[in-house]
């Protein structure tokens, strides 16, 4: 019987617990739309409306959504696999090795976890060239880069602490080489290096130093300027569009002249 | 008979309102908790007891080591050295980003295979990004006749140990 399908939503969405939850109500009206963006707490942080050019493939490449996708699957991914994980000398190693040969579905798992971080590194960057040579930089977004760049950096981090946990030799001499880039601080390096290892060797102390700063630090500092990138786009007037924000000003004239072209 | 409400009244701009006082002195006391509360973590993050290896080497009996040998211990990453004009022993840390380096009989030098850098048996730079030589390390002779080495402690280059 068609129909059926839609009437039972239909009076789904007329229920008091329904209408509890998703408070905008039912409607098409722009109101109604605008208002189950804006009601949703994890909507609210973009924008109410979005040019229709801008879902277009060819516009955008969607590369900063690609970023958050592979940033979501490897939280799911790095949750499972800490499951398996102990980030001790002794057990790391073998417990990587479980996690390739013994666990089922734990080579899937981890293969995962590798490339979406290989992924996420470059959609990045890919993302980053896309707004640079877009000129979608400059003001009034010129904060939100920064956030990018942090969140970049975040990015590079979270790729480095997670290189040392497989405790392997290449783990080992990449930690030792990078740690030992950080000592060239001056002044305050070498107190860098064994504040970063917590000690003076990569060692027991260094290994679940990095593990917390991958599973904890890093990824709670990834989410925090995520919220604001996100949130930011929203205030800037939505994603980017080149012909209606014609960028930097030079001069009241300049501002003037564009306030009357983008009308 | 004046309060000293009044005397602030009079003596306005020359010294701080009320107001004022509290929010410095509101102000102050959050800069010194923060400051103590980097002192709490610079302080906590910095272990206090460490279980590092001993950076005093037992290398065994003397004449393990004949004349014109370059004998690497992984494990303690040092070489022993016995050349004519006597022993001494070098840090194997490469002093570019301390990889471990390895002695190359066939090129008669040390190698880093991280990037490259390379060195004689003295420890001096023959070529590649090391900004150092690899540093000497102490070395002396225990009672037992055996070779002690400590790598905390670096030495001026070409003091050898002779027996």
């Amino acid at each position: 019987m068609p129909g059926t399908i839609e009437t039972y939503f239909d009076k789904l969405e007329r229920t008091r617990v329904w209408r509890s939850i998703f408070r905008s109500g039912k409607g098409t009206s722009t109101l109604h739309n605008a208002l189950a963006i804006q009601q949703n707490v994890f909507l609210h942080l973009f924008p109410t409306k979005v040019r229709k050019r801008m879902l277009g493939l060819g516009a955008t490449w969607y590369l900063g959504t690609l970023t958050l996708g592979t940033f979501i699957v490897l939280v799911v991914t790095g949750i499972l696999l800490m499951l398996y994980y102990h980030p001790s000398v002794p057990r790391a190693y073998s417990d990587v090795k479980d996690l390739q040969f013994v666990v089922s579905s734990g080579l899937f798992l981890r293969n995962l976890h590798r490339w979406s971080a290989h992924a996420m590194v470059f959609l990045a960057f890919a993302h980053m060239f896309r707004v640079f040579y877009r000129g979608a930089y400059r003001t009034p977004r010129e904060f939100n880069w920064v956030i990018g760049v942090v969140l970049l950096l975040v990015t590079l981090l979270l790729s480095y602490t997670g290189y040392l946990l497989p405790w392997d030799q290449l783990a080992f001499w990449a930690i030792t080489v990078g740690t030992n880039i950080s000592s060239a601080v001056p002044l305050i390096g070498d107190k860098i290096r064994f504040m970063l290892l917590g000690g003076h060797l990569v060692n027991a102390n260094a290994l679940l130093r990095f593990y917390v700063l991958h599973c904890v630090i890093l990824p709670l500092t990834a989410v925090l300027f995520l919220a604001v990138h996100f949130w930011r786009i929203r205030k800037d007037g939505g994603l980017y569009v080149r012909e209606t924000e014609p960028g930097v000003a030079n001069s009241d004239q300049d501002l003037s002249n564009q306030e009357q072209e983008s009308r | 008979m004046t309060t000293t409400k009044d005397t602030y009244i009079v003596q306005e701009g020359a010294v701080l309102d009320r107001r004022e006082f509290f929010t410095k002195l509101g102000l102050g006391s959050l800069g010194v908790a923060a400051v103590g509360t980097l002192a709490f973590y610079y302080q906590y993050l910095s272990p206090n007891v460490l279980f590092e290896p001993s950076p005093i080497v037992n290398a065994g009996a003397i004449d393990r080591y004949p004349l014109g040998s370059v004998t690497l211990d992984v494990n303690s990453a040092i070489y022993l050295v016995h050349i004519a004009r006597g022993y001494f022993s070098l840090s194997a840390i490469c002093t570019h980003l301390g990889c471990m380096t390895a002695w190359k009989p066939e090129l008669n030098m040390i190698a880093c295979p991280c990037h490259g850098s390379r060195f004689n048996r003295e420890g001096q730079k023959l070529a590649g990004p090391a900004p150092k030589p690899l540093p000497w390390l102490k070395t002396w002779l225990s009672d037992d006749g055996e070779l002690m080495v400590d790598r905390s402690i670096t030495i001026p280059q070409f003091q050898f140990l002779r027996v």
